[in-house]
């Protein structure tokens, strides 16, 4: 049976609604994140987890228990903020202990405690400093040691490296997620970077105006977006208008040139309107033997150093492709007609 | 120097001598109690006298109570309309604004009207419940720069999260209050209460129509009967508020120091 139920989650302020019926199952120790856009009602779903926002209807259960009307101190779910939220007027041992202190631990059992978190977060040498002497990424870090502490059944993470400078993000990101795996703490990650998303999560949940779009492991979500809008929000994609052929073969028309699909057709007619997607490390100059290929006008070429990023005009669309950059590599001129060729497993036809 | 920094220049040192010659005036004034040379033997007197020390005393005291019942009532509320209520507060801020509107002397007849010996609560009838009376009217008064304070406080500190961080580790809201909100505004809490101790201290309306022995009302009998002695009064009340104000940028000071180095 799943850990962490949301069943028929439903949240409204006022007349708006920003969660429609949300429904999911997080198992055990898994690390589920909420990717979307801001106002998407993702970080309100993971505020009725946390119970700083009580739901309009629906349930939310951990271990099978109804906690939807237990209050946030009751519920014992680690957070971790943006903002990071340490308390200012303690030092970093201080703030990890807060939790422990609260529930009246035994004095001993504490500092082994603090010692042991802030081991786990490698600062044991700033355990008498207070927040404002430490930079963001080490804040980040305590909060994250202090959300531990107390042993929470899960830990709640709203958008904790956005506010953290590039380097640290990354680095930060590989440290919760191999400490989540350590502690096979059940996770729940809230999000609007997509390579974040894809880069720590067990299964995504894409998103948009306050219902899960699409529910998957990160490749299954990279590589077959079920929608226009999973596949525009996850990695660059290029979106092109197509009709079906022969739905038997898996052919398309776009833009009057023939291309093949290895993806189900399911009972599509001839001559009905489909969208087409593209990756575009997906598609390649052709190199002459003319399989499922598209003809346009270059448009640009510019060279970023590992990629050459390539823009084609094919009737209305502008198609952007990336090639791996090549010393042999012969880079086409701008307003040439060129021709690039996909495998038909790449060509992705959406709902 | 232009003709600008010019005028500027002569605004300043016109203010600075419509304040000060008075400041200086007094203090020379209050130095001549001996005829033909200057001594301080008018402060001797002053505070020499047991009626100052006790009516210094008691207002001190009545400062104090204003004090933690002002902060008790104005930390808890801005708390809350800060987490919870952010529309009503201009609701708020009205109320609070209030007492610098209502002269203390219509504020003082309502209570007497309310409160007097013939009431439902008959707080004028003794001397202990004119005593609340007073320091519930100081609070009052006191509470437009107390709910400022403590207001401008929490707007710098992120009380939202603060809260939720606490909550989710377990916190409940009175264990919030006191050990993470409180701590982090107390710079702002003690700046409302040096203002509300230079208000009480100086007070002298509230005080003489309940007939309660403040230190406004003696330094007003003095004045009405000695002739260098008031003098010397004014002088001690403005250091008095002086030093509150100057406690205040101390206190405001270490503060800003703690969050910023």
């Amino acid at each position: 049976m799943a850990f962490l139920e949301l069943e028929s989650l439903r949240k409204s302020f006022g007349a708006t609604t920003v969660v429609h019926d949300f429904s999911l199952s997080i198992e055990r120790g898994e690390f589920i994140t909420f990717l979307g856009p801001s106002g998407c009602g993702k970080t309100t779903i993971l505020r009725m987890i946390a119970g700083f926002e009580s739901p309009t209807a629906g349930t939310v259960r951990f271990g099978g228990d109804d906690v939807t009307q237990r209050p946030a101190s009751q519920r014992r779910v680690g957070m971790v903020f943006q903002s990071y939220a340490l308390f200012p007027n303690m030092t970093v041992a201080r703030n990890i202990a807060f939790g422990l202190r609260i529930a009246k631990r035994p004095e001993p059992e504490i500092k082994t405690r603090v010692e042991e978190m802030l081991e786990l977060i490698k600062l044991p040498q700033l355990a008498d400093r207070y927040p404002y002497q430490l930079s963001g990424g080490q804040q980040q870090r305590v909060a994250l040691a202090r959300a531990l502490a107390p042993r929470p059944q899960a830990l709640l993470l709203d958008e904790p490296l956005s506010a953290l400078d590039a380097k640290i993000r990354v680095s930060l990101r590989d440290e919760i997620r191999a400490l989540q795996r350590r502690l096979g703490i059940t996770s729940v990650f809230v999000t609007h970077d997509q390579e974040e998303a894809l880069s720590i999560s067990d299964r995504i949940v894409v998103m948009n105006e306050g219902k899960a779009e699409q529910v998957g492991a990160p490749a299954e979500i990279y590589n077959n977006p079920k929608t226009r809008f999973v596949a525009s929000f996850i990695g660059t994609l290029n979106i092109l208008p197509a009709k079906i052929v022969d739905a038997g073969r898996g052919l398309l028309s776009v833009n009057g040139q023939n291309v093949a699909t290895s993806r189900k057709l399911n009972g599509a007619k001839a001559g009905e309107a489909r969208t087409v997607a593209l990756r575009p490390e997906a598609l390649s100059l052709d190199l002459g033997d003319g399989a499922n290929t598209l003809k346009g006008t270059l448009e640009d070429v510019s060279f970023l150093g590992a990629i050459v990023r390539m823009k084609l005009r094919v009737g209305e669309t502008l198609l952007s492709l990336d090639e791996f950059n090549q010393p042999s590599l012969k880079l086409p001129e701008r307003g040439a007609e060129v021709a690039v060729a996909c495998s038909p497993d790449e060509v992705i036809v959406l709902e | 120097m232009n003709r600008s920094t010019w005028r500027a220049w002569t605004v300043i040192a016109f203010a600075a001598v419509y304040f000060i010659l008075p400041l200086i005036a007094t203090f020379e004034f209050s130095l001549r109690l001996l005829r033909g040379q200057y001594s301080f033997e008018a402060y001797r007197i002053v505070l020499g006298d047991a009626k100052f020390q006790a009516s210094f005393l008691y207002s001190t005291v009545l400062a104090v109570l204003t004090i933690v019942i002002g902060a008790a009532l104005v930390v808890p509320t801005a708390y809350w309309l800060q987490l919870r209520l952010r529309k009503l507060r201009p609701v708020a801020e009205f109320i609070t604004l209030l007492p610098l509107v209502i002269p203390a002397i219509v504020l003082v007849f309502g209570y007497l009207h309310l409160y007097n010996s013939s009431s439902f609560l008959p707080l004028t009838a003794s001397e202990r419940g004119a005593d609340a009376l007073l320091t519930f009217g100081y609070v009052t008064l006191a509470l437009p720069y107390m709910y400022r304070a403590v207001d401008t406080g929490l707007r710098a500190i992120d009380v939202r999260s603060l809260t939720e961080a606490a909550e989710s580790l377990g916190a409940g809201p009175t264990t919030i209050l006191l050990r993470v909100i409180l701590p982090n505004i107390r710079v702002a809490v003690l700046s409302g209460a040096f203002l509300t101790f230079a208000i009480v201290i100086g007070e002298f309306t509230f005080a003489s129509l309940l007939d309660r022995p403040a230190f406004g009302p003696y330094l007003q009998l003095i004045g009405a009967n000695r002739a260098y002695e008031p003098a010397a009064l004014a002088i001690i009340a403005f250091l008095v508020t002086w030093a509150c104000m100057g406690l205040i940028n101390v206190v405001g000071r270490r503060g800003a120091a703690r969050r910023t180095t």
